[in-house]
């Protein structure tokens, strides 16, 4: 083969074979086929959850492999702690808490067959993960089917809610809407909406163009970047040709990095031309650079400087556990804070019964690492503070501004006359 | 004006597919490896770059460092996989490529064991952040680098194959193994130089990426398709065409892109290939040989 790869005829077939892998990898990063419900889904919804001796089960279905690890893992290391902290204090209802850990693998398909594993096998009171919102739409329905409980600790699009799923994370009106607040409090004008190609970014942006309609902003342009795009040149050139007063951004992971080393490169500051950010945390700051990101904005409704004590006292715990090093962030927070509510609606409905624990969820607080939280009982979602925040040249994030007061979650935006028809 | 900025942005672009591609194409090119661990082999460059920094800690020395560091370390990675694996599979180009898919996951979890799974950051040295401005136009330092420092090692390699007996060697063996080896010439030793140098042109390739992207260990996933389809597209084995068809693919992008978005842009990039392929299967310049097989 390596004598004919010289002549026409060799090169060809050496091409196509690499061509034919080339394919399969690329195929291979997007092949996730989700089977609604299908493990169980035709047994009964009959719990098997045992609260006869000292123990109650729970399970942690985090991706501890794949590509969403790095952020998954964080979110596993807080539910940990907070484990830990109760078992510690007691247990929940005078029961030590055992923990039934999954890995979710990064792959939707994988997490709605561990979902089933850990409700129907294990026998788990309450399931506590899922990062991605693929990974959510695809245990969504195994856990209507077997009447089970999830915790969902991260920010996402919205335009959800389901009886069986509590959300701790930020629905958009906790995080999108309240930045585009502050962003029109501040006099802009125009926006520049950058964004990964996915359900996420082009939601949000759906969200915020009804806002900048309504509100006389202009959007002066919109631009997707394929997932693990690396070049990012013509799009900070199409952002530096627009001049908008501020840019949007929802890309993800690490397209992050690219984008930001460029926008740094064009010479555009955070002061010309500010980039508000719904994906950054804490823990990316590290990877894009400081000297990249400094001065730039970011939206979400925790940030490791939160001055409280049960804020010090959770970053101090968790940096004891895990090492001065790591970084707390918005997911690991509303993580940790989910499994305290989850115990706060156990005590008040006095059982671990899924019927039972739903119906006393309803006004269930919560003094927070990021305040005070209460469980809306309606659409499942907490009230939380929303946060813009500023990147220091220490990595950390600094609250610029505050909602002042906890926002009631809306996450079909029904309480806004602009958002008519979005959902 | 926007005509002459996205004019540079697909040369950039260009320039950075070519870094990526020319080592590729020596080892996929002349020798008919099908590398897939071509792409850790510049997140090695990428991670000798940070490792170089954090133990000089002046940004532009160590960048000066690195450079030819991070050739030796992807130079003797490339070396180390020839001697242990690849050359007891020329003829079997199919099981190459998957025994070095399955070294490149390795190389990768061996990345996040050492160096954590969270991206890393190096530092640009302060002569190379902002841009120049002429006549209006912003051109990013860093891109302006990237852009030499292409130019560099093609030129370099081009001289090298040219004007050295190395050279001589490595342009015989791949036009008639078999005549090169009656004449005397080392073919074995020949293989294993020419793997050396385009696994440490990878290296290289991974120091210039740590001033445009992310450096975490799934680096080299996000460039290792490309830099084939510009091998491919540019000819087998040979520089001059991964050189056009790096710069054609780089325009092709920017300006696509430019016009419509990102994502249709690498639609179109890849129809035009895949037509392209089809007029001309052996790419844009192809070696002609009297060799039999």
């Amino acid at each position: 083969m390596r004598l004919r790869s010289t002549s026409p005829h060799g090169a060809t077939r050496l091409s196509t074979v690499t061509l034919a892998a080339l394919c399969v990898i690329a195929l291979s990063a997007c092949g996730a086929r989700v089977d609604a419900g299908s493990p169980g889904a035709s047994s009964s919804a009959e719990s098997c959850v045992d609260t006869s001796g000292d123990t109650v089960k729970i399970g942690f279905l985090n991706s501890l492999s794949g590509t969403m690890a790095i952020s998954e893992q964080t979110v596993h290391d807080s539910l940990q702690l907070a484990a830990q902290e109760i078992n510690a204090d007691g247990g929940v209802l005078g029961k030590q808490l055992e923990i039934v850990s999954e890995d979710g693998q990064s792959e939707p398909t994988v997490f709605a067959e561990k979902a089933g594993k850990l409700i129907t096998s294990d026998c788990v009171a309450a399931v506590f993960g899922g990062w991605t919102s693929a990974s959510r739409k695809a245990m969504l329905p195994v856990f209507e089917a077997q009447d089970s409980l999830l915790f969902y600790p991260v920010q996402y699009e919205g335009l959800e809610s389901s009886p069986n799923i509590f959300y701790t994370g930020a629905t958009t009106n906790q995080q999108i809407v309240p930045a585009l607040d502050y962003l029109a409090e501040q006099g802009t004008k125009s926006l520049f909406l950058v964004g990964s190609d996915y359900v996420f970014p082009r939601t949000a942006n759906k969200i915020i163009n009804a806002y900048a309609e309504a509100h006389d902003i202009e959007i002066v342009g919109e631009e997707y970047a394929p997932l693990g795009h690396t070049d990012f040149s013509t799009i900070v050139n199409k952002v530096k040709s627009a001049d908008a007063d501020a840019v949007f951004n929802t890309l993800n992971g690490d397209s992050n990095v690219a984008f930001f080393k460029e926008y740094n490169n064009a010479g555009i500051s955070a002061h010309d031309m500010p980039v508000v950010s719904v994906s950054i945390a804490e823990e990316e700051v590290g990877g894009i650079g400081v000297e990249n990101i400094e001065g730039q904005l970011t939206a979400w409704n925790y940030y490791q400087t939160v001055d409280s004590p049960a804020n010090s006292a959770f970053v101090e715990a968790f940096k004891a556990e895990y090492g001065e090093d790591r970084p707390t962030s918005d997911p690991m927070e509303a993580a940790y804070t989910s499994l305290y509510l989850w115990k706060a609606m156990v005590e008040k409905a006095e059982s671990f019964d899924v019927d039972d624990v739903t119906a006393a969820a309803d006004g269930v607080t919560f003094d927070a690492p990021e305040g005070e939280v209460v469980v809306n009982g309606d659409n499942h979602h907490i009230a939380k503070t929303a946060l813009i925040g500023k990147i220091g040249a220490d990595g950390l994030i600094h609250t610029e501004w505050s909602s002042q007061e906890p926002i009631e979650p809306d996450p079909f935006l029904e309480g806004y006359d602009w958002a008519d028809g979005l959902s | 004006m926007d005509i002459i900025a996205q004019l540079f942005a697909g040369l950039s672009l260009g320039s950075v597919l070519l870094l990526a591609a020319l080592g590729l194409s020596l080892t996929f090119g002349q020798m008919g490896v099908i590398n897939m661990a071509h792409g850790e082999f510049m997140m090695a460059g990428a991670y000798t770059a940070f490792v170089v920094q954090g133990v000089i800690g002046d940004a532009g020395i160590s960048l000066l460092v690195a450079l030819p560091l991070g050739f030796l370390v992807g130079g003797l990675l490339g070396l180390l996989l020839e001697a242990t694996l690849i050359h007891r599979m020329y003829r079997r180009p199919l099981d190459t490529l998957l025994v070095t898919w399955g070294v490149a996951l390795v190389l990768q979890q061996v990345a996040r064991d050492v160096f954590g799974a969270p991206n890393v950051d190096v530092r640009a040295p302060a002569w190379l952040s902002g841009a120049v401005e002429i006549g209006g136009l912003a051109l990013p330092r860093t891109r302006l680098f990237i852009l030499a420092l292409a130019i560099v090692c093609v030129v370099a390699l081009a001289l090298a194959l040219r004007a050295t007996p190395l050279g001589r060697r490595i342009r015989a063996v791949v036009q008639n193994r078999d005549l090169a080896e009656a004449s005397g010439i080392s073919s074995r030793g020949t293989d294993r130089v020419t793997f050396f140098v385009g696994s440490g042109l990878a290296g290289i390739a991974g120091v210039a990426l740590t001033l445009l992207g992310s450096i975490g260990p799934t680096l080299g996933t996000s460039y290792i398709v490309d830099a084939f389809l510009v091998v491919v597209a540019g000819g087998i084995g040979q520089i001059k065409g991964t050189v056009i068809a790096a710069t054609a693919l780089g325009l092709m992008q920017a300006f696509f892109e430019y016009s419509t978005t990102a994502s249709v842009a690498k639609v179109l990039v890849f129809v035009a290939i895949v037509a392209f392929l089809q007029l001309r299967p052996q790419g844009l310049v192809s070696v002609r040989t009297r060799s039999l097989a």
